[in-house]
């Protein structure tokens, strides 16, 4: 069966060509039938393989397609690689993005319906890119996709682009993701001298008899290009201005695509990383380092899709955290989970912002709890999971992270503990305000506020239950052994690693204790935010430490003094002193030269005969003096 | 008679015909000038044919056969030109009322 496995990005291409293509003759239900029908016949042919993958003993399958480049002794192929690994990838990306594009229907049916088909078509292109990714079976084919997904935030981030300030946060983003991809491009050139091939077989089997050095150069900048695409420090501003794009292209971003692609490109080099502990430590650090920024930054911001932007940039520090202490499976399954809560939160974001005309911020919401009652249960229960609540998928994920953390270095695990511990303050902030307490917008709006129609809560009910359930398939095994599903699923994937890096086992005590005292303190802190909030919310602007929160620690402002003002003189240098003054002086002056040249040649054409004699007999003296002088030397 | 001679004496010929070609603007006498340089070509023509005709007479009755030909193809074509060039002159004298080639200069314009 996993020989139909090009099927999976091919109905996603399809779809793509169709709505982009004919999207002047499409019917806005046509486009969102054959936007959404096509994900859905991924996720068929994805769950089909799926089954197969899982038995036990399936060994990866490579299927290739065509010879992409041939040169020299180097031979890249056109593969896809079916393995637990990238089969996993491939239902949640087509999983949640389905789930997204039956929302998008609905809540795209305001725009025209060229631009809705154009809509459809970006979303296709996206997941198709993100298949291309997490299918290839090297770096190139990784690269190809990894490329795509930058491309089509680009487009979709973009997406209103009659307005400036979104046109230039989908340039932000693109930028920013070039400066990963540049690290990205070097690792694999490096890889291409190291190893002779970009293929995951050939270099994972090479990786254990090579220099550390080496490996921990390719790992970096392997890691550096996952810093583009994963939000992490330094590049992770983009994310939180890609809430400029529709809210399902947020979710879609900050869910099942786009930003999962560095910890996957990560857990699929899973063995070159842990044969170099430095980049660990540096994997480690840094995604703790964003956890924690992050999750402050989200204390105090006031638009709902920032502070969900921001959290999704903590979560996935979290995941960098796992990945850096060697925890492969943790983060994969804090993907997975991530994807079921923090869809379901950017889409129950979107129902609010739908229900309330386009407000987004959050001080004029409040009270909706009885207007939207499926969105406020399924947001309750998302903000459950990303808190840590037992037994919501989010503990599981999170918990699994932060016991190898601990193993690895306890302090890791007392950070980890406080951006948990913040996770869940600005979750309920953000819930209490939204859904408690009284509305507080304009009297308009509350007329209308309304449900969405069931195009929106079906999905997030979908979402609701996967959110809350997610998790069982990874119980720890001193709460009940040989139950870790996803674990089992995975190890083949992580075996290598893991015969490197040995079992320690923590003691189950230790444990028990370290889960209780996360998911204590998580509670403690979601029933004080609850209370807080709910009563009073923070209307009015923060003064002090909290205003540098509110403006993200001025990070903006800081590579907008030290990068792009420079940048901006150096090219007003270029432009002013040695475009005009050095270019342009050389160009023109090769007009001038010709100008003046043809002026005096002109002179000889004087129409006299004798003067055009002269000058023939001149010629035919010097082909003589040619002919029997130099000619001979 | 020693070949130089018959060649300094065609270059004499060939140069009075190019100074006068370059001097002169009456368009008959550069005509005749023209003539004067083809004339000294036909001169050598001849001198060389006689030069290679008393050498290899004993093996090669043809000997210089072909250059004496030549001469006679440039009488002939010369000939044809004059009769053109002439009516040429005739009717720019009609026209302009002069043979002054300096006067034609149209061409610049």
């Amino acid at each position: 069966m996993t020989k139909i496995v090009y099927l999976v990005p091919l109905f996603p291409l399809i779809g793509f060509l169709l709505n982009g293509l004919l999207r002047k003759n499409l019917s806005k239900s046509l486009a969102g039938i054959i936007g959404s029908g096509v994900i859905l016949a991924s996720f068929v042919v994805s769950l089909v393989i799926f089954l197969d993958v899982r038995k036990d003993g399936f060994e990866p399958v490579i299927v290739n397609l065509f010879d992409f480049i041939h040169a020299g002794g180097l031979s890249i192929s056109f593969a896809f690689q079916v393995d637990q690994l990238s089969v996993l990838f491939m239902l949640i990306i087509t999983g949640v993005g389905f789930l997204i594009h039956v929302y998008s229907t609905s809540y795209m049916h305001d725009e025209s319906s060229l631009h809705f088909a154009r809509y459809f078509s970006f979303l296709n292109l996206f997941v198709f890119s993100m298949l291309l990714l997490v299918m290839g079976a090297n770096y190139v084919i990784m690269f190809i996709g990894w490329e795509g997904v930058g491309l089509c935030s680009y487009l979709l981030i973009g997406y209103w682009f009659k307005n400036i300030d979104y046109g230039n946060a989908a340039k932000k983003a693109f930028i920013m993701n070039r400066i990963g991809d540049l690290g990205f491009l070097i690792a694999m050139f490096w890889m291409i001298r190291q190893f002779g091939s970009v293929n995951f077989s050939d270099v994972f089997s090479k990786a254990p008899d090579t220099s550390t050095a080496v490996l921990t150069g390719i790992t970096l900048l392997l890691f550096l290009g996952a810093t583009g695409k994963s939000a992490q420090i330094p590049l992770y501003t983009w994310l939180p201005d890609a809430m400029a794009g529709p809210t399902p292209v947020s979710a879609l971003i900050h869910a099942a695509t786009m930003v999962t692609a560095g910890i996957y490109m990560i857990a699929r080099s899973n063995i070159m990383y842990t044969l170099s502990p430095v980049t660990q430590t540096v994997v480690a650090v840094i995604g703790l380092a964003t956890a924690i920024l992050a999750a402050t930054i989200a204390i105090k911001q006031n638009d709902i899709k920032k502070v969900l932007a921001y959290s999704t940039v903590s979560q996935l520090g979290y995941m960098f955290l796992g990945l850096g202490v060697g925890a492969y499976t943790g983060a994969v399954f804090h993907v997975m989970t991530h994807a079921f809560f923090k869809a379901l939160l950017f889409l129950g974001a979107g129902s609010v912002i739908h229900a309330i005309h386009g407000e987004q911020d959050i001080r004029k919401m409040g009270g909706l709890k009885k207007y939207l009652p499926i969105t406020h249960i399924t947001f309750l229960l998302a903000c459950l999971a990303i808190a840590g609540i037992p037994p919501f998928s989010g503990f599981f994920s999170k918990d699994e992270i932060l016991a190898a953390a601990y193993e690895k270095n306890p302090v890791y695990y007392i950070v980890g503990i406080a951006g948990a511990m913040m996770t869940a303050f600005y979750m309920f902030r953000l819930y209490a305000t939204t859904f408690l307490g009284n509305f507080r917008g304009s009297s308009e709006q509350k007329h209308s506020v309304h449900e969405s129609p069931a195009a929106i809560t079906i999905p997030l009910i979908i979402l609701a239950i996967l959110a809350v359930v997610g998790g069982l398939v990874g119980i720890p095994h001193v709460m009940r052994p040989e139950s870790h599903l996803l674990g089992e699923y995975l190890s083949p994937v992580f075996a290598a690693s893991a015969k490197i890096q040995g079992t320690q086992e923590v003691h189950a005590s230790t444990e028990w204790m370290l889960m209780i005292v996360s998911a204590a303190l998580a509670l403690i802190v979601v029933i004080f935010a609850w209370s807080r909030f709910s009563k009073k919310p923070e209307l009015e602007d923060p003064q002090g430490f909290g205003k540098v929160l509110a403006n993200k620690w001025y990070v903006d402002e800081l590579y907008d003094a030290i990068i792009v003002r420079p940048l901006n003189a150096f090219a007003k240098f270029l432009n002013n002193v040695l475009e005009k003054s050095i270019i342009d002086w050389i160009v023109n002056g090769v007009g001038r030269l010709v100008q003046y040249g043809s002026r005096q040649i002109r002179l000889l054409q004087s129409g006299q005969v004798g003067g055009y004699v002269l000058l023939m007999v001149i010629g035919v003296v010097i082909l003589f003096v040619i002919q029997l002088f130099l000619k001979k030397m | 008679m020693p070949i130089n001679y018959y060649i300094f004496l065609s270059i004499a010929l060939f140069c009075v015909g190019m100074a006068g070609v370059l001097t002169r603007r009456n368009a008959i006498i550069i005509f005749m000038c023209i003539e004067l340089m083809l004339n000294s070509v036909n001169l050598l023509l001849v001198a060389f044919s006689k030069m290679h005709y008393a050498a290899l007479k004993t093996t090669n009755p043809n000997a210089g056969i072909d250059a004496q030909i030549f001469v006679f193809f440039i009488m002939v074509v010369a000939a044809a030109e004059v009769s053109v060039g002439l009516a040429i002159i005739a009717m720019m004298y009609r026209n302009t009322h002069s043979v002054d080639v300096n006067f034609l200069n149209r061409l610049k314009h």
